[in-house]
């Protein structure tokens, strides 16, 4: 090899190469390229998802079969169809999944709007916001969910309990997005409102209030899946209809395929409130510009 | 009978008391501003101009004195001048012109008429074409000149301009003084202007009060009479780069030594 001969004690094939960058006087230059981004095309992309998930739902109804996957705890996917095929079409498929939603939407819009309004309201005195501050964030400490049982008791089995705990967990972190939305306003710009002659109205609808939007947008996904997370656990507490109260019935029944399915409803429809609210989102980016 | 001045400052003073000691932002200062007249503010940082900017608007009460506008006391009211400070502070949820019409419209004019109003003034004054983009697609001149239109279109015979062209580049501010000159020959309205660019001072001013700081007072008055209107060839001319020289001896005068840079 070449290597012996040359001055430098580089060892290894790449040695004739590292030998031509070195200078004999000063330091070396790293050669060194922009690291290249090879994107996949997006088929292919797409495939190794499919591929994935089948090989997943393939390897859980063998291993069911074969037995090194106790179908009594875990079930299979054969068993999950044939048991959704029976929950859509002779059971309450339906009706549990309007219970369910239905709270989970009617918590997400008292509870933004509420949230929203108070955050606000914590702009036009700053005695008030001083008050109400540590009860705002006593109340964003407590686990909400502990108070459930509660919850249940005063409001009843039916929807308003649900209702009650969804608002309850996306009530607070409306207010206090809010609340700092209206800490962000830049004082210098209430000095303009203010030196053009405006009332203290004026610099809440034309300035606090639309500067706020943003903030109160960004936080409508956070409470989307807050509220649908109150639903369940109320309809887990105590309830007839819902989504959450199939899941604990299959479950202290042993009907381990139809909490699977019902699993499997509530994500698709988490899914699906989710995609609404994104899009509901970038309408309102869209129209908060004019 | 000389003529009543448009705006008065008359022995305004600001004290601050902190826990038992007391911080005088601004000595008593009498200052009269004539009607139509352009009269600027230089000083060093510290010297009270924004505190007197911000009594005069009635953002903040001053400890002594009053604040007269023609002849009738508007010491503590607000709305009585126009009011432009430092930034912009364009919204930016609103168009150029929407964010031009926004004093007339807090002052009650309906939207469609103060759109009519601003519109012609805005193609008038460069900004044709930019009616309804957005401030955050503007250049910083740009951006100054709406924010100024909107200070101008409030219908207020006083205006204060506070740095208005402090963050602009070299070529930009050039620009921007000649156009604000164009306006305010146009405009008619008293212009009380705070810089720390003396150059821009005397290019722009009838007046120049020169103020020092520690506590914050009025040195100078310093009457600048350059003929209007004024070409930018004026500022290489002797008389121009004289009275440039005394206010910025006035200047370093006030200045703490400064130690010399190495």
């Amino acid at each position: 090899m070449t290597s012996k001969s040359t001055a430098f004690p580089s060892p290894g094939p790449l040695s004739l190469f590292g030998a031509r960058l070195r200078r004999a006087d000063g330091p070396r230059r790293a050669r060194r390229r922009l690291p290249t981004r090879r994107d996949w095309p997006s088929w292919s992309i797409v495939a190794f998802q499919i591929g994935f998930l089948v090989a997943l739902i393939a390897l859980w109804e063998i291993g069911a079969r074969v037995g090194f996957i106790d179908p009594f705890f875990w079930s299979s996917p054969s068993a999950i169809w044939s048991t959704g095929v029976v929950y859509f079409t002779e059971g309450n498929a339906f009706v549990d999944i309007a219970h369910t939603f239905r709270s989970t939407l009617l918590g997400f819009f008292i509870g933004t709007t509420a949230g929203g309004l108070l955050g606000l309201s914590f702009w036009w005195s700053s005695n008030y916001a001083r008050i109400v501050q540590p009860y705002i964030i006593c109340l964003e400490s407590l686990p909400k969910l502990a108070l459930a049982p509660l919850i249940i008791l005063v409001f009843g089995m039916g929807l308003a309990s649900k209702v009650a705990i969804a608002t309850a967990l996306t009530l607070v972190v409306s207010t206090l997005t809010a609340f700092a939305g209206v800490q962000a306003v830049d004082k210098d710009q209430e000095k303009l409102f203010y030196s053009l002659g405006a009332s203290r109205w004026q610099v809440f609808t034309k300035l606090v209030a639309p500067f706020c939007v943003p903030w109160l947008i960004s936080i409508l996904r956070v409470n989307i899946g807050l509220a649908l997370t109150g639903s369940i656990v109320g309809e887990f507490v105590a309830s007839q209809f819902g989504l959450g109260r199939t899941i604990l019935y299959a479950g202290q029944t042993y009907e381990i395929a139809l909490v699977w399915v019902a699993v499997f409803v509530l994500s698709a429809l988490s899914m699906v409130m989710y995609v609404a609210v994104s899009w509901l989102e970038s309408v309102l980016r869209k129209g908060a510009r004019n | 009978m000389a003529v009543r001045p448009k705006l008065v400052l008359d022995n305004v003073s600001m004290v601050f008391e902190t826990k038992g000691s007391t911080f005088t932002a601004l000595a008593p200062v009498h200052l009269e501003v004539p009607a139509g007249k352009f009269i600027s503010l230089i000083g060093p940082s510290g010297c009270g101009k924004s505190t007197i900017f911000n009594i005069v608007a009635g953002l903040q009460p001053p400890t002594t004195g009053k604040v007269l506008i023609d002849g009738e006391d508007a010491t503590g009211f607000i709305g009585q001048v126009g009011y432009m400070l430092q930034k912009d502070l364009l919204l930016p949820w609103r168009t150029v012109l929407d964010n031009v019409c926004l004093g007339m419209e807090i002052r009650g004019t309906p939207m469609a008429e103060a759109r009519d109003r601003a519109a012609p003034l805005l193609r008038k004054y460069g900004l044709g074409g930019f009616e309804s983009l957005y401030p955050a697609s503007l250049s910083g001149g740009m951006r100054q000149r709406a924010a100024l239109l909107r200070t101008l279109l409030v219908d207020m015979d006083v205006v204060l301009l506070d740095e208005p062209f402090g963050a602009l580049d070299a070529q930009t501010k050039a620009q921007m003084q000649e156009w604000l000159l164009q306006l305010f020959n146009d405009f008619g309205r008293t212009v009380v202007f705070v810089t720390h660019d003396v150059e821009e001072a005397v290019f722009l001013s009838d007046d120049i009060y020169v103020m020092a700081s520690r506590p914050g007072r009025v040195i100078e008055q310093l009457p600048i009479d350059l003929p209007r209107p004024r070409d930018r060839s004026i500022v290489s001319s002797p008389r121009f780069v004289a009275m440039k020289k005394y206010c910025l001896d006035l200047l370093h005068m006030e200045a703490p030594a400064a130690p010399v840079a190495a």
